[in-house]
């Protein structure tokens, strides 16, 4: 049986995508078999940020239809050969993510698979429902900013109230929470919610803080899962949430500002 | 901003307003979360039979349940315009 994990947030742009791609990434990047799917039906991206956008042929709709087999949709990682992505429709309406079409992709991928990676649409509606549907776990994606704090806790209500899980009467679907984008500099000048403040609002469990970094948008340029930038602290802060999630203690770091020493003021102008 | 309040200013940032403004709206979003699907519309039932006979504004009738351990209790609440 796969453990099926969602990542979701409410709000677009907040670092889904860039987390899915992560999150599956360091999974199989610890032996893990782990899928990765794109439940954003018509504005797929997922497959770009995984470097694959060339390889995709059929996709997670035309699997539901019975048009392709998951053999066939399913890409493989040229990185880490133990992950693979299923693309989403770029065509198709998102009514085609039908709840039994889903549940049985997700069936048939819990069979070999060890974690199943649903990468959510942005907002609350269809593709969204269907993307946490189904899960055991959720990633809540949340920068320290009013409206993504404020969504993450709807999308909190939702997960508590229309998941299977909920309708179902089991165990409610464990929830983390990622800080992504987070700059401590701006925190401690008392411009940006702190960690704290964000956890005492959402009061759920945190799953790792990602610091907002040039980093991420050069990985994404380049199709790179920024968790394989291993040098870098958002790369890190991944790794970290990784380890996290599969039930290792760590610390967490990046949550304060780099204290810049005489000489890098002096030489890198501050 | 004085020279002195450059040196007062740790309190003053935007992250507090941010945070009590947040507190505020989530609790007030939890709260309707947990009542029943049924409340806007019988609302909007009420309101229509409300107006029959006096003319009052969309947020004049406020409906809500509470729920105890033992019973649930629907609260209706109703104001009329002064005159």
């Amino acid at each position: 049986m796969a453990r099926i994990i969602v990542v979701t947030s409410g709000k677009g742009g907040v670092g889904k995508t860039t987390t899915s791609a992560s999150i599956s990434t360091g999974l199989a990047k610890r032996g893990h078999k782990t899928v990765v799917i794109d439940f954003d039906v018509g504005l797929r991206n997922l497959d770009l940020i995984m470097n694959c956008e060339r390889r995709v042929v059929y996709d997670f709709v035309n699997v539901i239809q019975g048009e392709a087999s998951l053999n066939q949709a399913l890409i493989r990682d040229k990185r880490v050969d133990t992950l693979y992505i299923l693309p989403a429709s770029q065509t198709r309406e998102k009514e085609a993510l039908t709840r039994e079409g889903v549940e049985k992709v997700i069936n048939e991928l819990s069979e070999t698979f060890d974690y199943i990676v649903c990468d959510s649409p942005a907002g609350i509606e269809h593709g969204a429902l269907m993307a946490l549907y189904y899960a055991d776990e959720a990633i809540v994606v949340t920068n320290p900013e009013v409206s993504s704090v404020r969504d993450s806790d709807r999308i909190l209500g939702i997960l508590q109230s229309k998941s299977r899980r909920a309708e179902m009467g089991l165990d409610p679907v464990r929830e983390h929470l990622l800080l992504t984008r987070y700059n401590p500099a701006r925190v401690e000048k008392g411009e940006m919610l702190s960690v704290a403040d964000v956890e005492e609002i959402l009061a759920i469990p945190l799953l790792g803080v990602i610091p907002e970094s040039q980093v991420v948008l050069n990985a994404s340029n380049q199709g790179v899962p920024v968790i394989l930038e291993a040098e870098s602290d958002a790369g890190q802060a991944y790794d970290d949430a990784v380890a996290r999630l599969l039930g290792e203690e760590r610390e967490h770091r990046f949550m304060t500002a780099q204290k810049k020493g005489f000489f890098s003021r002096m030489f890198k102008g501050g | 901003m004085s020279f002195l309040d450059y040196f007062r200013s740790k309190k003053t940032g935007t992250a507090s307003v941010a945070k009590e403004r947040l507190q505020i709206i989530v609790a007030h979003e939890r709260g309707q979360r947990e009542q029943p699907d049924y409340l806007p519309q019988l609302q909007q039932e009420l309101l229509a039979v409300i107006r029959k006979y006096v003319q009052i504004d969309d947020d004049m009738v406020q409906v809500e349940v509470d729920r105890n351990e033992r019973c649930s209790v629907l609260e209706l609440n109703v104001t009329l315009p002064e005159h």
